[in-house]
């Protein structure tokens, strides 16, 4: 098993077990949806819904509905197109890159990280299909045998480099995503109870069953894939990049452009993650899972690209004097001093400076700092982009030409329905799949979790030889249950003395009208068996305990010490009753 | 004779790789370990050979390389050679560079891909399938050992058993096939 430094901070907070992880993840799937989930939906889909209706629009129309005019040929639609695309590059750097550095808190992160990438794509490809005008012909990017003879799309056109780039990463992304998704599905599948739903996870479990083999496969295709996706996520936006620097315009023809978009995309695209891991953890409470630590490890990442970011800025300033060629000086001082000047401050300060203060140790552990500086990054990487190719088109060579863009309410509306859309996929996501990736968290768990680091879990219990008979046994607990059974015959004993006790400051109860103890976190059948050799019976029973009983009972049955206290068992008693009374 | 399987589940996987190691030091041939998660060092006690994905991915690779190369040498430079500035469009080595991108994202688009679906039809999981998993638990928190008769001749049934039950188990099924 993997061993990790004690002085490591756990990945899972508090005491699980296996089926905890299961239980966490999937009952948001399995209970109703909140009203919360309902409200964001039916939002998000009007507001995409709006959007599709801008893009219908478009398409009846024609392109010429955008704010854009001779001279700024491209704005919000390219702007937008980077801006998601640059977001879809966390998920498969969390994914492949940290798995081949074999960093293991990428595992609470990364199912939901790449849905999000994948969904980021989905909207980034939108926009160069709508930008065809005539969308019914897209299928022209691809080299086809056509009826123009030998007419082949140009391969050395970084807009055709482009499309290759971007369907590769999506398909790749969304298989790498399936692969792992599989075994998850199966869980959610053997769980299921209504027969609706127990169909559907079957069929999108695959018939998955969980054999070594299959296993010894999954581990290797998860390597090898993540192998292939690790050189893909940093072409795909080196390739997006060269879109502008293999033209000839001032302020894109520069060489720094892969690097730079790049880490800039890794650094939207954390921000990304950042702003809907911290409302997701609140709402399906997993704040077990992703915790101070995994927000810590992202703002690290923030923080070291945002300075690949800022580096990347004041690179391109200093190369635009010292080129001599004064076209290129010119585009950078319109950059910083021209009409779109607030573009460029808030460019920089979102960027450059907000990513700095992560240095300090509060801040960068702080949820609430957190959430607001990923949203101000987003803010500042959709600017950079707009000041890129805005402001280094808007004058061009001919002064007579030189323009502003204004962008239409077709080109907002697009926008909007764009994130509008993103959510309606993300809120469908975290309501029918399973947001961690359960099963690769079980793999942590005895290495990584709280209550094994610290030595609250018991672990590797040794095995007791079983008698011979019955199929079915209980192991361990006999041996409790079997001490039990003997006190309360010789009363002299002491733990029987203690039963007694806690007999009388619960009130006795009868295996007749019999409550399920297992429902409540912590006790599994074992200890439910245990518990009814006492006598304890009832929810009612349980949720009489105090501090006091806790102590006797861990005094009868010597075994997980404060476990009943920590878990709360008379709170979740109560609770328990209340559902049951409903 | 009738081939009966046995189904010993686990609690733990450390105690079904123990329970594992000792059965397979006795002789006993364990047919299938099924778990909600990879157990590390499984493979070789039971006797899992190393897959061969990699290698497949590797050649389709290969393929997707080779069909990248042939098919810009063909639409770019053999079939309709481009005319740039009226300057010679010159062999396919001298417009390689160009080529890189898209031969890089095509080789990327045939391993991944032809990894993936050999890897699905290696592991009969197709849409549709249907599950073989011996209890529904074992995707949760159990692990189960499955064992058959018919390849453990040399012990009787009872002999089996008795040496499962001495793992650690906390459940056995039995079933005839």
């Amino acid at each position: 098993m993997h061993k990790e430094a004690a002085i490591r901070e756990p990945l899972i907070l508090g005491h699980k077990t296996y089926h905890d992880i299961t239980e966490d993840v999937c009952r948001p799937i399995e209970d109703k949806a909140p009203r919360m989930w309902y409200i964001l939906f039916v939002s998000a889909l009007i507001i995409g819904l709006y959007g599709v209706g801008c893009i219908l629009y478009l398409l009846g129309t024609g392109v010429g509905v955008w704010g854009l005019n001779k001279t700024i040929g491209w704005a919000w639609d390219i702007t937008n197109f980077v801006w998601w695309v640059g977001i879809g590059h966390a998920g498969t750097l969390i994914s492949a890159v940290l798995l081949l550095f074999r960093q293991k808190w990428r595992m609470a992160i990364n199912r939901s990280a790449e849905a999000m990438t994948i969904f980021a794509v989905f909207m980034a490809g939108m926009f160069p299909l709508i930008h065809m005008g005539r969308l019914w012909l897209g299928y022209w990017v691809l080299p086809l045998p056509n009826h123009f003879g030998s007419l082949w799309v140009n391969f050395n056109s970084p807009l055709l480099w482009d499309v290759f780039a971007i369907s590769t990463y999506l398909s790749v992304g969304l298989v790498f995503w399936y692969i792992g998704l599989i075994p998850d599905f199966a869980t959610i599948r053997d769980r299921a109870k209504k027969p609706v739903s127990k169909r559907m996870y079957s069929i999108l479990a695959f018939g998955w069953s969980g054999r070594a083999k299959h296993w010894n496969r999954f581990e290797v295709i998860s390597l090898v894939l993540a192998g292939l996706a690790t050189p893909l996520v940093f072409s795909v936006h080196s390739i997006v990049s060269f879109d502008f620097a293999t033209s000839v315009i001032p302020g894109w023809h520069t060489t720094i452009f892969p690097p730079y978009f790049v880490a800039g995309a890794v650094f939207s695209g954390f921000a990304m993650v950042q702003t809907l891991m911290l409302v997701m953890r609140k709402a399906m409470g997993l704040e077990a899972y992703i915790h101070t630590k995994h927000v810590e490890y992202m703002n690290i990442v923030i923080m070291v690209t945002g300075s690949i970011v800022g580096t990347a800025y004041i690179t391109e300033l200093f190369i635009s004097w010292y080129s001599g060629v004064e076209y290129e000086a010119y585009a950078f001082l319109n950059r910083a001093t021209g009409p779109y000047w607030w573009a460029y401050a808030a460019m920089m300060t979102c960027n450059v400076v907000s990513p700095q203060l992560m240095w300090f140790r509060k801040l960068r552990r702080s949820l609430i700092f957190t959430f607001v500086i990923s949203i101000v990054v987003n803010i500042g990487m959709w600017f950079e982009r707009y000041v890129i190719i805005v402001t280094s088109i808007h004058r061009d060579y001919l002064p007579s030409s030189w323009s502003m863009h204004y962008p239409s309410h077709i080109d907002i509306g697009v926008y909007l329905g764009t994130i509008g859309l993103f959510f309606v996929f993300f809120l469908l996501f975290a309501r029918y799949f399973p947001v961690l990736a359960l099963n690769e968290l079980k793999t942590i768990l005895k290495s990584s979790g709280e209550s094994y680091k610290n030595g609250d879990a018991e672990t590797h219990p040794k095995p007791k030889p079983m008698a011979g008979g019955s199929n079915k046994l209980v192991e361990e607990a006999t041996s409790v249950a079997e001490v039990v059974e003997k006190a309360r015959k010789t009363t002299s004993s002491d733990t029987s003395q203690q039963a007694m006790e806690l007999m009388a400051a619960l009130g006795a109860g009868s295996a007749d009208n019999k409550d399920d103890l297992k429902a409540i976190s912590g006790v599994g059948p074992k200890f439910e068996d245990t518990l009814n050799e006492i006598g304890i019976f009832s929810y009612e029973q349980v949720s009489k305990m105090t501090k006091k009983e806790y102590d006797i009972l861990d005094g009868i049955t010597g075994k997980f010490p404060g476990r009943a206290e920590r878990d709360d068992w008379a709170g979740q008693a109560k609770e328990l009753m209340n559902t049951n009374n409903q | 004779m009738a081939d009966r399987v046995i189904y010993a589940m686990y609690d733990d996987e450390e105690i079904l790789k123990d329970g594992a190691k000792e059965l397979v030091a006795k002789g006993v041939k364990v047919e299938e370990v099924f778990s909600p998660f990879p157990i590390h060092g499984i493979d070789p006690i039971i006797g899992v050979e190393e897959t061969r994905l990699g290698i497949f991915a590797f050649i389709y690779g290969l393929i997707g390389l080779t069909l990248a190369t042939y098919g810009m040498w063909f639409f770019m430079i053999s079939d309709w050679p481009m005319n740039i500035g009226g300057k010679p469009s010159g062999s396919y080595l001298d417009n390689m560079l160009a080529f890189i991108p898209i031969t890089f994202e095509f080789t990327v688009l045939c391993a991944a891909h032809g990894m993936a679906i050999t890897y699905l039809i290696a592991n009969r999981t197709l849409p549709g399938m249907k599950a073989s998993n011996p209890d529904p638990r074992t995707t949760d928190d159990k692990f189960v050992m499955e064992l058959r008769t018919s390849q453990n001749t040399q012990f009787s049934e009872d002999e089996l058993e008795a040496m499962v039950k001495s793992t650690g188990i906390i459940e056995l099924e039995q079933k005839d096939i």
